[in-house]
């Protein structure tokens, strides 16, 4: 984990190339993450892996309901020379909640995006296959969502499957 | 019957079952095959798309999702200690990497110190588990590619590890021995012995998997030049573990970033040298050899002392002292009911589980159910790596590369 001087000077170099890509770092329990402005995420990871940290680990979203903007995106990154992480955030609103994909640069992060997309709802744009991975296809609803209750989801059996899962759409 | 079969297509509509690679279809005659879920040697519901020609596979997309059960769903609707059994539930086949990695996000948020002898006997258990995961990889894998035996042989010394859990913890599988702060109770008189008669066994056992293995030419026409992927492409695709480590690249965060006390052990990493399917095969059973010497030198080693966190807010006090205490009855009343409260922060805790790197990322909101648990789960990562694997060789080689990828659907899916 960089300290946290060092993570206020990569915020700083984000902030010197372009002005509106770093909005605040958080250093909490030695873990580094940079919150960033969502349509920059393709530069501010392209910077950071020419920094080295060239290897994505983990790429999940996270519901911060109440607080506003809700939907989190986070991207684990990985130092693998250094033996370094550090973490970028983007959030995005559920409104309008949209981010481009790293798939171009991460092949890697085909699958968990897809997955986020599928728990939260939040489209990568630029994803080569942008559908469900988990759920059922003509399922409604993103389940990881704070607001998706939990025991909301209709267990199939011989009695209701015919009138389960999109039967009367 | 028709109609349900109407149906199911059109649920699954934009799964395009001609996946060709672009404009090959006017070349070339290709043909879909559809592989799974439930097929033995998928080892487990994978499905798999496979588009070929004649016995090439040309392209092939993986369909998961078939036991997808929402464990990080009802992880947040329990509180910290009560998680640790529903975790262990994702990669059913290494329950202790499931349980230290969330153990340890735990942990990190709580700023928790663990005693040595519980990082001790969590190293112990682990490698034990790695061994165990490593056994039912290799009698599967083996049991793919037409090795009968090998299967009923690797099942034995499996059950040896299952018999070890179960007298430490009382479970076989899924034991909730790792608690936040340590593990639950101290090993029993007379495990210690039992473990060392393991590890004194199990390198013999080893030589003779070996013995029938990796000389055997069936196997080595089936897994030799097999499923090659380079270094970069699997860095790129996000691969940990055996897979990585079978290119050449000697990738494992109990070297690189040590927790829970890998410092003091002296161990080697196997790695391999082109990355097919072989080195796959010998990287892993190798790695059988290395965690038995870890084993050892943490039963050498086992420091006295408390096996869990004297911090009464987060551990359960011990059962003698409920009738004595009443302020011991009050922290044991609080953790059963309430559970305990995490300061808010968020952590992500990586550690190198038997298929790669397993990282568990918790987000406290400051009460006693986390609101976020995530895993990132090394199968599922390692998936992605599968389709460049298996291009372009024969359909037979695909049974004998997914073997080597040693997929759990249960971790792939949660």
């Amino acid at each position: 984990m960089p300290d946290a001087t060092e993570l206020e000077l990569t915020a700083q170099e984000l902030r010197d190339r372009d002005g509106e890509s770093v909005i605040e770092t958080e250093f909490h329990r030695g873990r580094a993450v940079l919150v960033i402005n969502p349509p920059k995420i393709k530069s501010v990871l392209a910077h950071l892996e020419g920094k080295g940290y060239t290897f994505l680990a983990s790429l999940h979203g996270v519901d911060y309901y109440p607080d506003e903007p809700r939907l989190g995106v986070l991207y684990e990154l990985l130092d693998m020379k250094r033996v370094d992480r550090i973490s970028v955030k983007a959030r995005v609103p559920t409104d309008a909640p949209h981010i481009d994909s790293v798939v171009e640069q991460f092949p890697g992060a085909e699958f968990p995006e897809r997955e986020v997309y599928d728990m939260f709802g939040v489209v990568f744009d630029g994803h080569p296959d942008m559908r469900r991975i988990l759920m059922p296809e003509d399922y409604e609803g993103y389940p990881q969502r704070r607001d998706f209750p939990v025991g909301g989801e209709p267990v199939l059996f011989t009695f209701n499957e015919e009138t389960t899962y999109g039967k009367n759409v | 019957m028709a109609s349900l079969t109407e149906d199911y297509r059109r649920r699954e509509e934009s799964v395009t079952l001609s996946s060709e690679p672009a404009g090959m279809g006017e070349t070339h005659e290709l043909f879909t095959l559809n592989i799974g879920p439930h097929h033995p040697s998928t080892h487990g519901v994978l499905r798999l798309l496979a588009t070929l020609e004649g016995e090439i596979v040309r392209d092939i997309k993986p369909i998961i999702g078939y036991v997808h059960t929402g464990i990080e769903k009802t992880a947040e609707d329990k509180s910290y200690w009560k998680v640790i059994p529903v975790v262990e539930r994702m990669d059913y086949v290494s329950y202790y990497f499931n349980a230290m990695a969330f153990c340890g996000a735990v942990e990190t948020l709580l700023g928790l110190e663990v005693p040595p002898r519980a990082q001790y006997l969590r190293v112990i258990h682990l490698e034990l588990n790695r061994i165990a995961s490593h056994l039912v990889w290799l009698g599967t894998s083996a049991l793919d590619i037409g090795a009968i035996s090998m299967f009923w042989y690797a099942f034995r010394e499996r059950e040896k590890c299952l018999d070890l859990f179960e007298m430490s913890s009382g479970q076989r599988m899924h034991t909730r021995y790792f608690q936040v702060g340590g593990v639950i109770e101290d090993i029993p008189r007379g495990w210690v012995e039992k473990v060392r008669r393991f590890c004194k066994e199990m390198p013999g056992r080893a030589d003779q998997y070996a013995d029938m293995l990796s000389k055997n030419q069936i196997v080595l026409e089936r897994l030799r030049q097999t499923g090659i992927v380079d270094e970069q492409t699997l860095l790129k695709l996000g691969v940990t573990g055996p897979l990585l480590r079978a290119t050449g690249n000697p990738w494992d965060l109990r070297k690189a970033a040590p927790y829970s006390g890998y410092e003091q052990f002296d161990f080697k990493i196997p790695v391999g040298t082109v990355g097919d399917n072989y080195d796959r095969y010998r990287v892993r059973h190798a790695e059988l050899y290395e965690s038995t010497k870890i084993i050892e030198q943490a039963l050498d080693g086992l420091p006295e002392g408390p096996f869990i966190s004297p911090d009464r807010k987060v551990a359960l006090p011990p059962r003698h002292e409920l009738a004595t205490s009443m302020e011991a009855l009050i922290h044991h009343f609080k953790l059963v009911t309430e559970g305990f409260r995490v300061p808010p922060g968020e952590a992500y805790y990586p550690i190198e589980s038997a298929r790669g790197e397993l990282g568990c990322f918790v987000r406290a909101d400051g009460s006693a159910k986390p609101a976020r648990v995530h895993m990132r789960d090394p199968s599922f990562s390692n998936l992605q790596a599968f389709a460049p694997m298996v291009r372009d060789e024969y359909i037979a080689d695909l049974i004998a590369t997914i073997a080597m990828l040693d997929p759990i659907l249960g971790g792939i899916d949660r």
